[in-house]
């Protein structure tokens, strides 16, 4: 039917997601929590994820208009950050997130901006593919919206 | 999920009824495990939850650590087990699980993004039964219901080594310390085979998911009743049975109690171990079970420890001791009885040190100042009565006994003491409450044992003698305090004739199986002197335990011992002893010592119980010799030979007692006031 190329380009697009590194294993596990009585689970998570997470990711902003850098602080909220990024499986944005917590840990201010900078960017990307992904897949409808590896 | 909590909740009675029955729990298990989850971030809540759900568990989930406290207090049995994250803004994740053990002792499993050792480490020593790192993935939430069959089959055999072990709870406890995983020593004077021994009883059991038992929910008044009977109980001989009496609250069973009592110590040990641990040294005591971990309830309990210590008024000490020594009129029972007293205190210290550390810290720096103070003319009858004092107190701060050879080696102990007080505290308290007397010896080394100092260890070794007699002599300038106090405490001259023998003997077991492999050199570790009541008392600042550490002798030597011996002989003598026993015995009573420590390793403080207990056995022939050994009446400084380098021990005992002393900071009772200790 019609669904066929949509689910195929679902599939594609998943596929790419995971091949180009936005994603990884812990996004399949999500996958697989959902059933029938949570058909949209996955988009569920991912929207709270980028609602709490925005809180985060503004006190961070904050946090490094600080001058001096209060390191430990920001060590503790990018700590925040990189536990939920990594459970819904947001492979860029915890790497970003793991080498901003060294850059805390060594007292590198200019390396913490620049990093910092590049995670938002990486969290801003996969949230559009995100968004487009599910977009998708609703339109095929809640069945087949996961494309799960056997 | 909203229907999966409410599920869960409503689900609680009917899970009760079909996971706690037993009969369906086959059938069923682990499906209906009533999970409560606790977690600040949504996105990880929400998840855990589905995935809890899907591994067919009655998930509640909360999103703060204090909404889950109310949750697990107002429905006392209505959780299984509790999954927490480690860092959530309200509170820390640590303290909720020292607070779920303590009052629902349930099993507990820790999750955070953070995998560093640390932090695991921290998870351990807390008494978590698992650490998850997240992302956690569901497999690894589809086996957590082992920690609750787990723990359940714990409590049974606590059930019921309780019910037949009650008297002499020393002994069986071992199985229960073993139970709870972290290398409850005490239980395995066998082996000290922590874990083995653990999985040997789960193995015994088959049924125990099937056991229904009430849970008792230990709120905080009923933990400050629980530690007031213990305290006026002494920890040693704290049983289950005598502990209900004086808590006289109805529907309290025994088990409840034992199983309590287990965990108490255990939480003690861990403290001692978890300030050990910070101190950077292999965490011996791996007590797990570090449900005593609310601070609060600690506060009070440490202070009074504190107080014991060095804090404590002399009259309150005086009391504590009266009431301690009063309660052995009995010459062998007074050293156990001054042991419980300090023990109470030592409990509390533990639990100082953990939450706050600082205070225990403190504690133990008055009694290594206190120990600088310690006139190196001592006599010996205040040694003895430090001795005594050293024992009740159950710090191991002081338990150096004064002895003149054995001040060399217990002066390792006593540095040690000293820095470990703060640390060992907890597990100085935890062995010597614990048992008896020994324990007290034995903590002394546990905090010896895990600050590797190997003058500590010596000394414990070595120490047999040592507990004994009480060679004031040579330890005056390492038990300032109980010098001083000796005269305070009534009990001075308890036992000492007889019995001191024999209680030292244990305690200077109880050492050197604490110290046991570790301990080389010092081999005299100070006997569970509690010396800090005396030290209380005393409050010399200049804790000479640099004096102490020099005299220790690093080793068993015979000559050390009999170093150690003549002292305690001579301050026996003037207690009443005949001096002319303890000649030659030392090295009789090293020997089984020595053999002793054979016995069983004193992992931590556990076993430390378990060679108490061997320790007495053999010290009761070593008591004979004991007190045939002639205790010359060496003065400090002879009886601190260079065998450690003191110097070093010492400076470095300073240190450590300095770095513990400046935390602290946070000295925090909140929950459990002082009144709780009978004094």
């Amino acid at each position: 039917m019609e669904r066929n190329p949509m689910r195929r380009q679902l599939a594609s697009l998943r596929k790419s997601l995971f091949d180009q590194g936005y994603l990884d294993e812990q996004f399949m596990e999500l996958e697989q929590l959902q059933d029938d009585a949570n058909p949209n689970f996955v988009e569920e998570v991912v929207t709270l994820y980028y609602r709490d997470s925005a809180r985060l990711i503004l006190n961070l902003d904050h946090a490094l208009e600080r001058r001096p850098l209060d390191f430990s602080k920001l060590d503790g909220l990018m700590h925040q950050f990189k536990g939920s990024s990594s459970s819904i499986g947001a492979k860029k944005v915890k790497a970003e997130s793991t080498l901003f917590r060294e850059y805390c840990k060594s007292g590198n201010a200019e390396g913490c901006m620049r990093t910092f900078q590049q995670l938002k960017k990486e969290y801003a990307t996969l949230r559009k593919k995100l968004e487009t992904y599910f977009q998708l897949a609703r339109q095929i409808g809640p069945m087949e919206s996961a494309n799960r590896p056997k | 999920m909203n229907v999966s909590s409410v599920k869960g909740s409503m689900s609680i009675s009917s899970s009760t009824s079909t996971w706690k029955a037993g009969d369906t729990i086959s059938d069923q298990f682990p499906a209906g495990l009533r999970v409560l989850v606790v977690d600040d971030d949504p996105t990880c809540l929400m998840i855990l939850e589905k995935m809890l759900i899907a591994c067919l568990y009655k998930v509640t989930k909360c999103n703060r650590a204090e909404t889950a406290l109310s949750k697990l207090r107002e429905n006392k049995n209505g959780y299984d087990i509790v999954l927490s994250d480690v860092h959530m803004p309200d509170m820390d994740g640590f303290k909720l699980l020292e607070h779920i053990g303590l009052e629902m002792d349930l099993p507990v499993i820790m999750m955070s993004a953070d995998d560093g050792k640390q932090v695991v480490m921290k998870g351990v020593t807390h008494g978590a039964c698992d650490y998850l790192i997240k992302p956690v993935r569901i497999e690894a939430l589809k086996n957590i219901w082992q920690h609750v069959v787990r723990k359940r089959k714990n409590e049974w055999k606590e059930f019921e080594q309780s019910g037949s072990v009650e008297e002499g709870d020393r002994q069986p406890k071992q199985s229960d310390d073993a139970d709870y995983s972290s290398s409850a020593n005490e239980g395995n004077w066998k082996g000290s085979k922590k874990r083995k021994d653990e999985e040997e009883e789960t193995d015994e059991r088959d049924d125990t998911s099937t056991l229904k038992k009430p849970r008792v929910v230990w709120s905080v008044e009923l933990h400050q009743q629980f530690v007031a009977a213990v305290n006026q109980l002494g920890i040693d001989k704290a049983v289950p049975k005598k502990i209900l009496e004086l808590m006289n609250v109805p529907g309290l069973t025994r088990e409840n109690v034992a199983s309590h009592l287990q965990k108490y110590r255990l939480y003690l040990r861990r403290l001692s171990g978890v300030s050990q641990h910070q101190s950077n040294l292999s965490t011996i005591i791996s007590a797990q079970d570090p449900t005593f971990g609310s601070l609060s309830s600690l506060s009070g309990l440490d202070l009074q420890t504190l107080a014991a210590t060095g804090q404590l008024p002399a009259q309150s000490l005086a009391r504590l001791q009266a009431a301690g020594l009063g309660r052995a009129t009995a010459k062998s029972g007074i050293p156990i009885t001054l042991v419980d007293q300090r023990n109470i205190f030592s409990f509390e210290n533990p639990k100082l040190r953990f939450g706050e550390g600082q205070q225990q810290h403190m504690t133990n720096k008055q009694q290594v100042n206190l120990l600088h103070g310690i006139p190196t003319t001592m006599e010996p009858k205040q040694l003895v009565s430090l001795r005594h004092a050293a024992q009740s107190i159950g710090n191991m701060n002081m338990q150096v006994p004064p002895h003149g050879a054995q001040n060399s080696q217990n002066n390792p102990l006593l540095m040690q003491m000293g820095q470990q007080q703060q640390q060992s505290r907890g597990q100085i308290l935890v062995d010597s409450t614990i048992n008896h007397a020994p324990r007290l010896s034995s903590s002394m080394g546990q905090p010896i044992l895990s600050n590797g100092i190997a003058t500590n260890v010596s000394s414990r070794n070595g120490i047999p003698e040592n507990i004994r007699a009480p060679g004031y002599s040579q330890t005056p300038s390492m038990l300032n305090f109980p010098v001083n106090h000796a005269s305070e405490l009534p009990g001075n001259s308890f036992a000492l004739g007889s019995t001191p023998g024999v209680s030292i003997l244990t305690s200077k077991g109880a050492f050197q199986e604490d110290v046991n492999s570790e301990i080389k050199g010092s081999g005299g570790l100070m006997p569970s002197y509690d010396v800090f009541n005396d030290l209380n008392q005393h409050k010399p600042q200049s804790w000479e335990l640099q004096n102490v550490g020099m005299a220790f002798d690093t080793s068993q030597h015979s000559n050390s011992l009999q170093g150690n011996l003549d002292l305690t002989q001579s301050a026996l003598g003037q207690q009443g002893f005949s001096s002319g026993q303890m000649n030659g015995h030392n090295r009789s009573a090293a020997v089984a010592n020595k053999a002793m420590f054979s016995t069983g390793d004193v992992k931590e403080l556990g076993s430390a119980q378990n060679v108490n207990q061997h320790l007495n056995n053999l010290l009761v022939d070593n008591t004979i010799r004991v007190k045939s050994e002639r205790v010359c009446d060496t003065s400090p400084a002879n009886i601190f030979p260079d065998h450690f380098g003191q110097d070093d021990l010492m400076s470095a005992l300073l240190k450590q007692q300095e770095s513990v002393a400046s935390s602290e900071n946070e000295f925090d009772f909140d929950g459990y006031s002082m009144n709780n200790i009978p004094v």
